[in-house]
């Protein structure tokens, strides 16, 4: 068993105590309606929220995210595919077959490919040249729903849980790359349909909420790492495992937008955008998320 | 026709202004986006293509020169239908369903189902709720504070119509423009400010 299978073990049986013991707590807890009579503000003293900040804490420690780094890494390293070869050989941009500190490091552009690419984006281009998968079968259903787990996200928790602890280092050396950053601060800032919404709209100020949720302003540092950080995340609603492919989907969504095609090249400009903006923070790996 | 001319001659004077870099970034996002997006249910791709409001406001990153900001609003304020039965005050307490309800005109939502108005999720408006974001101003005791005449019914019900003729790249949405709320459902919510009952004046 690698350490990562047992730390994931350890982790099950972690979450299994914490979901007892925040039961027992929730029924423990003062009913909603004295809250609601308390002082308020401020969200920040919602007791609802304060809740849930504590419960995310407990969750964090239990990090169920590691389930499906291990299920990822042991997708890596079998044969699969029509071609019946595993992803061991495939570039994450360091060279084929290193997996440790790429995730930090996407998106960039790859010469192979001639595209900037984000880490499910590469995982996917490689599934495709080095597997034999079918790149339009693999965008079909890329979210994770019910019980359904798209391999591309299990693979990108794996990637991404080999760059924990490592600093955010998203590279503008090249033309191609600058120029995504440019382009996805365009995307990032542009306002259209029905409801005149923008990225800008909701993540362009500091300090900000949607009804309790608090909204990292992506055009500064420190929220550029606080959205960063905890994708691909676990995501508490639905108890589902999410990478940025669908953060950047379900916003478009809530935008009034059309879909964005899944592993495209806006997405890739995009997370380009907010890596850069990111960079110099340590990643603290795959985490979870409300 | 000539405030038409004059949006017009500034949009265009702005897009030279400000694509006059050396790279067309905006130019490349916007093809890239209409190359890699698609239709999904209701959320068609003409959503993509801005508006001469939204591309002023595009371009001038939502700070656009006074005069073509007051002819164009003047252009949205034109877009208002007022009641035809001159009454702006609906019922209040479903203007709170209403203010509630963040459902609407997103690929998941179905065509032909009422929308809300999703105004809790920017401002604060009843008393007895935490759960309320800040991106706009606070609502709270509208009536109370600033009248209930009807010049005033007759600026919310405007405003909520079409936010952009009275702030011209402001980040609500034109609820009545963009056939988001009827005229019922913005007399509702006209009430849940202004109606001396409504819990907002309280």
């Amino acid at each position: 068993m690698s350490s990562i299978k047992l730390r994931a073990v350890v982790a099950l049986s972690g979450l299994a105590l914490v979901c007892a013991a925040q039961a027992a707590q929730k029924e423990a807890s003062a009913p909603r309606k004295a809250a609601a009579h308390a002082k308020k503000d401020t969200a920040a003293k919602d007791p609802v929220a304060a809740d849930f900040e504590k419960f995310h804490e407990i969750m964090e420690e239990a990090s169920p995210a590691e389930l499906f780094e291990a299920k990822g890494e042991e997708m890596w390293k079998t044969k699969r595919g029509p071609k019946n070869v595993s992803l061991e050989k495939c570039d994450l941009g360091l060279g084929p077959g290193v997996v440790k500190g790429a995730y930090v490091k996407m998106p960039r552009y790859f010469a192979d490919a001639g595209q900037m690419m984000d880490a499910e984006r590469r995982i996917v281009y490689c599934m495709v040249t080095l597997q034999g998968f079918k790149e339009a079968d693999l965008a079909k259903k890329p979210f994770s729903k019910g019980s359904y787990l798209p391999d591309p996200v299990a693979l990108v928790t794996y990637v991404a849980g080999q760059s924990r602890g490592m600093k955010i280092a998203v590279p503008q050396k090249l033309a191609q790359e600058r120029d995504a950053y440019n382009i996805g601060r365009e995307i990032f800032n542009y306002r259209a349909g029905p409801w005149d919404f923008s990225c800008a709209s909701c993540h362009g100020e500091d300090g900000k909420r949607i009804r309790t949720q608090n909204l990292p302003n992506l055009s500064t540092n420190e929220g550029a790492n606080r959205a960063f950080q905890g994708w691909p995340g676990y995501r508490m609603t639905g108890g589902l495992m999410h990478s940025l492919q669908w953060r950047m989907n379900d916003c478009f969504r809530q935008q009034r937008f059309p879909a964005p095609g899944y592993a495209s090249e806006t997405i890739a400009d995009l997370l380009t955008y907010l890596g850069v903006n990111a960079n110099g923070n340590l990643y603290k790996g795959p985490g979870i998320k409300r | 026709m000539k405030t038409l001319q004059a949006s017009i001659f500034g949009a265009a004077a702005l897009a030279i202004a400000f694509t006059a870099q050396a790279q067309d970034y905006r130019g490349q996002a916007i093809s890239m986006m209409k190359r890699d997006f698609h239709a999904q249910g209701i959320a068609r791709m003409d959503r993509l293509d801005e508006d001469a409001l939204q591309q002023i406001c595009n371009l001038s990153h939502n700070n656009p020169p006074k005069g073509i900001a007051e002819t164009l609003q003047h252009d949205q304020l034109a877009t208002v239908q007022y009641p035809a039965d001159g009454k702006f005050l609906g019922d209040w307490k479903a203007g709170e369903k209403i203010a509630q309800d963040g459902r609407g005109m997103t690929w998941s939502d179905k065509a032909g189902q009422a929308n809300g108005g999703s105004c809790y999720n920017c401002h604060q408006i009843g008393s007895d709720t935490t759960s309320f974001g800040d991106i706009g101003n606070s609502l709270l005791h509208f009536g109370k504070t600033r009248g209930y005449s009807a010049d005033v019914q007759k600026y919310v019900y405007g405003k909520i119509y079409n936010a952009k003729a009275y702030s011209l790249c402001s980040k609500m949405p034109r609820f009545g423009h963009s056939g988001t709320l009827t005229e019922q459902q913005i007399k509702d919510l006209v009430a849940l400010l202004l109606d001396p009952n409504s819990p907002v004046n309280k």
